[in-house]
């Protein structure tokens, strides 16, 4: 079959099964937007900025473990982008993201809206190709697909150059491809798997840490099982929510700086750790010499260089979660005592009994968590969480009831503000059942608010709740804990008034200082299933707690906080 | 951390456009060292050959192992140490100076001299790395004026 450049592009992401793709067109891609224009095998989305097409193909993609596709032209297109590839880099998160370029003939001359995107992508991308001809189009979107899911799932970014949009050639898609240089590992080691299960029948103290990867494989059942069975207690990293689901006794809660006191005193006391897919992130282990300082350690990850990369692992197993975790229950179906670990089980849920995560109620204002809270209560399930980053990001981890995988959406690894609005559209868009929330903050949420023109034009009904506490709040305490309360450049007291700025896109806007305010609110937008922006106003000097202090130690946990000026 | 160790790796990988970037990209992005590295396609393949000479702990080392590996154009990296590792090396020197002994030093470091003008010979050397080091040393009492290393190249023994 004959195609132009610009109609193979399309005729990739049919047979890719792309349902959607997010973008911004310009000069160098508009050969490609007008076959665009000429089809209907998918949904074309206009943000209003280059990052929110990335962040929005980025959150499609997290809902439902397909690729994330998302379309933008040259120069500062592309360089928008960039935030957006950095966040699905860090995170693990498939997605193919197509770029225009000046043509082949300019390339190098300083033309207008060059830039050497390869050269900027290279470091935040899996992988990412620069097409010099018609010829090898079809071979590279193939392949783009194809290293953006297996493995350890990334981002891949085309650059195409405008000349080749246009060319005529010959487009044989394949069907299946294998490349002699990319071979992920899939199956563990038996023998390995065997040694770490000898290793958890032999252990007293035994944690296991569920990492993101257990949500990138799919295998958050096999997780469960294997937990079930053995008894063993879990605790779950900020992209493991809703892993195990929130009413599981045997969860911990999150792990880390703002984590549980029970599930760092676990990783603290631990014998064994049973990292299934984490990162070890420093967020996580906090002063690494520390860090499971009594603990063996079995680490399941596909990707070899995640393991041993901050520590000496003692049962390395390089596989997809999802065969490793088949095998380690099959090992532990028959014939494993659950009740040897019923002490440690006991200690765990002692010290869940003496500081459990809480807050304190205010008469006069509204607290951050009580809101994450009663949205909780009242949509659980039916919610789909998104978050910017800040302390809503972490109230919303702390407090919100997750039940499953892929209900929470959040930018982990690069904490990228800005991401939650357009990330929950995306979410809305791959979901349109469940109700989209993102939580957010005063700060956060302008850095993507042109997106109420994306969400309204194309009915994406996203509620966007703003814990507003007039400051950028995450530095705001760092300031008051760290730096003497002196309050750099964090007092977002300027404001814009959010329920005029929300009408003027066309959505609605409340403003809400009382429970009572909040659930009218929350009752209204959901019935009246439109664009919404909930502004609630909270208490501005609240903290995050509990806290490890950055470069502390997991085991001494800041409890609370007690204002002594 | 631990103690540093050199290590010499050869990297094959496909020989296509910006591969050098992405390796030179991985060490410079992650603080690694690069001693020295050299490139060039292997005959009758799609692939070229790195020979990166590099420094780090133990834990350095088997990252950049690791994170070379992961790179989609990389078909396997040589961790091998049982090498021959050699190097080349060309010298300038003004023919102004005395050159009493430099026959039998060429002679001893596989050298020759490779060009020669009115007022300057180019020697060329090729040895063991560390021998290298020792040739540079040596012939200063000759006032080099320019001095290029080639960077080591490598290849298993077995």
């Amino acid at each position: 079959m004959e195609l132009n450049g610009s109609q193979m592009v399309i005729e990739a992401l049919k047979k890719e099964g792309v349902s959607v793709a997010f973008g911004y067109p310009g000069g160098a891609i508009m050969n490609v937007y007008d076959e665009i224009y000429k089809q209907e095998g998918f949904k074309h989305i206009l943000t209003r900025h280059e990052q929110a097409s990335i962040h929005a193909a980025d959150g499609y993609a997290r809902a439902t473990g397909e690729v994330g596709v998302a379309i933008v032209t040259s120069g500062p297109g592309f360089t928008n982008a960039v935030t957006g590839l950095a966040t699905a880099f860090t995170d693990s998160i498939p997605m193919v993201v197509i770029s225009g370029q000046v043509p082949i003939t300019l390339i190098g001359t300083d033309a207008f809206q060059e830039i050497d995107a390869i050269g900027i992508s290279r470091p935040c991308t899996k992988h990412n190709y620069l097409v010099r001809t018609i010829e090898e189009l079809p071979g590279i979107l193939k392949e783009a697909f194809f290293i953006a899911r297996s493995g350890r799932p990334g981002p891949v970014h085309v650059d195409i150059p405008k000349d080749v949009t246009a060319q005529m050639g010959e487009f044989n898609y394949p069907q299946e491809i294998s490349l002699e240089t990319y071979k992920p590992t899939y199956k563990g080691s038996p023998k390995q798997i065997k040694k770490a299960i000898e290793a958890i029948k032999e252990a007293k103290k035994p944690i296991l840490y569920l990492g993101g990867g257990i949500v990138l494989s799919d295998s958050s059942d096999l997780a469960r099982e294997f937990m079930e069975l053995t008894g063993i207690p879990a605790v779950e990293t900020l992209m493991a929510r809703g892993v195990v689901g929130h009413n599981n006794p045997l969860l911990q809660g999150m792990v880390g700086m703002h984590g549980n006191y029970s599930s760092n005193m676990a990783m603290s006391e631990a014998d064994l750790m049973i990292a299934l897919g984490p990162r070890f992130d420093d967020r996580v282990t906090g002063r690494l010499d520390e860090f499971a300082k009594h603990a063996k350690i079995i680490h399941v990850d596909i990707d070899p260089s995640s393991i041993g990369k901050l520590l000496d692992i003692d049962y390395p197993i390089v596989g997809d979660l999802k065969n490793v975790l088949a095998s380690m229950v099959a090992l532990v179906k028959e014939d494993f005592d659950k009740s040897r670990y019923e002490s440690w089980r006991a200690l765990l849920t002692r010290y869940n009994e003496i500081h459990p995560l809480s807050y304190k109620e205010d008469s006069e204002r509204l607290k951050p968590q009580w809101v994450i809270e009663r949205v909780g209560e009242l949509l659980g399930e039916n919610a789909l969480i998104s978050t910017d980053v800040g302390q809503h990001q972490m109230w919303a981890a702390q407090f919100y009831p997750f039940a499953y995988p892929r209900q929470f959406i959040t930018s982990g690894g690069l904490g990228t503000m800005g991401f939650g609005f357009p990330a929950a559209m995306g979410v809305k868009v791959a979901q349109p059942e469940k109700t989209s929330i993102n939580f957010t903050g005063d700060g956060s949420i302008l850095m993507n608010i042109q997106e109420l023109m994306t969400a309204v034009e194309n009915k994406i009904p996203v509620i966007n709740i703003i814990l507003n506490n007039n400051f950028l709040g995450m530095v705001r305490q760092w300031q008051t804990f760290f730096y003497d309360k002196r309050y750099a450049e964090t007092d977002l007291s300027m404001q814009p008034d959010f329920v005029k700025l929300s009408e003027s896109f066309g959505g609605i806007g409340y403003r809400v200082e009382t429970k009572e305010e909040f659930d009218a609110a929350l009752k209204d937008a959901i019935d009246k299933n439109v664009v919404a922006m909930i502004d609630v106003v909270v208490d501005r000097l609240e903290n995050v707690l509990p806290m490890v202090p950055s470069g502390g130690t997991l085991y001494n946990m800041l409890l609370e906080y007690k204002d002594e000026s | 951390m631990s103690a540093e160790v050199r290590r010499v790796l050869s990297v094959i990988v496909k020989n296509e456009h910006s591969v050098l970037s992405r390796i030179s990209g991985l060490f410079a992005g992650r603080g690694y060292n690069i001693e020295s590295l050299t490139v060039a396609p292997i005959p009758e393949s799609d692939y070229s050959r790195f020979t990166i000479v590099t420094k780090g702990s133990e834990r350095v080392i088997e990252q950049i192992v690791k994170q070379l590996n992961k790179l989609i154009p990389t078909y396997k990296v040589i961790e091998n140490q049982d090498v021959v590792e050699k190097e080349m090396l060309l010298v300038k020197i003004p023919l102004s100076t005395n050159l009493s002994g430099l026959d039998a030093i060429l002679k001893g470091y596989n050298g020759i001299v490779a060009n020669a003008t009115d007022d300057s010979l180019i020697l060329m050397a090729v040895d063991d790395a560390d021998r290298i080091c020792n040739f540079i040393k040596i012939i200063k009492k000759f006032k080099p004026t320019e001095v290029v290393r080639g960077g080591s190249v490598s290849m298993e023994k077995a």
